[in-house]
């Protein structure tokens, strides 16, 4: 089983928050799981976008009090 | 996943169009596209090692730029390299315009391109300039 990661990148604007995700993603194992934190809501939409395109496993996004919460699993 | 081939030319030295040729830059090279960017006229001395990296801005936006946590282009430009294999040449006219070796550009920076072998390079993919 995967470890699971957080990543937090509030108060960061597009594509910061990409950007640090896929950071993170580099040196994570495949099967980890990654949730970003993100306050910028262009970000939210295309943090998903980005997974899908790419051939990870979007888990889920959500979003809580202006924060979004993307939930990424680790495929390749 | 599907990929492009992106040529970006840079010669704007103003924030926005740096911001946004740095972001197409970076999100398309993590996207899994051929990333080739293309430095010169003003935006080239943003490049030199050590120079800063204070553009102007052109309007409001470029105002609020400089006031948001908003990544900076440089960084963004360096990430795309990184985490997207990107390339980043620098014109060797504009090189030579302003007397500059490559030794003196920031290492990430790949060798100066003559635009003969840069349009050649262009062939059958995007051109976007900023």
């Amino acid at each position: 089983m995967g470890q699971k990661r957080l990543v937090d990148a509030r108060g960061s604007f597009c594509p910061g928050p990409l950007m640090e995700l896929i950071a993170q993603l580099k040196m994570a194992e495949v099967g980890d799981e990654l949730e970003i934190l993100s306050s910028d809501k262009g970000s939210a939409a295309d943090i998903p976008q980005w997974i899908n395109k790419v051939g990870h496993e979007m888990l889920g996004s959500r979003e809580e009090d202006g924060v979004w919460h993307i939930t990424v699993k680790k495929l390749k | 996943m599907s990929s492009s081939k992106l040529r970006i030319v840079v010669v704007s030295g103003m924030r926005e169009r740096l911001q946004m040729a740095a972001m197409t830059a970076s999100v398309g090279a993590v996207s899994g596209d051929d990333v080739m960017v293309f430095l010169s006229m003003n935006a080239l001395p943003y490049f030199v090692k050590g120079a800063s990296q204070d553009a102007p801005a052109e309007g409001p936006v470029g105002k609020l730029l400089e006031q948001k946590s908003v990544p900076p282009f440089k960084q963004l430009f360096e990430q795309a390299i990184e985490l997207g294999g990107a390339r980043i040449h620098p014109c060797s006219m504009a090189m030579d315009l302003l007397k500059l070796e490559p030794a003196v550009l920031e290492a990430y920076v790949g060798e100066p391109l003559g635009l003969t072998k840069f349009l050649d390079d262009c062939r059958g993919g995007q051109v976007w300039s900023f």
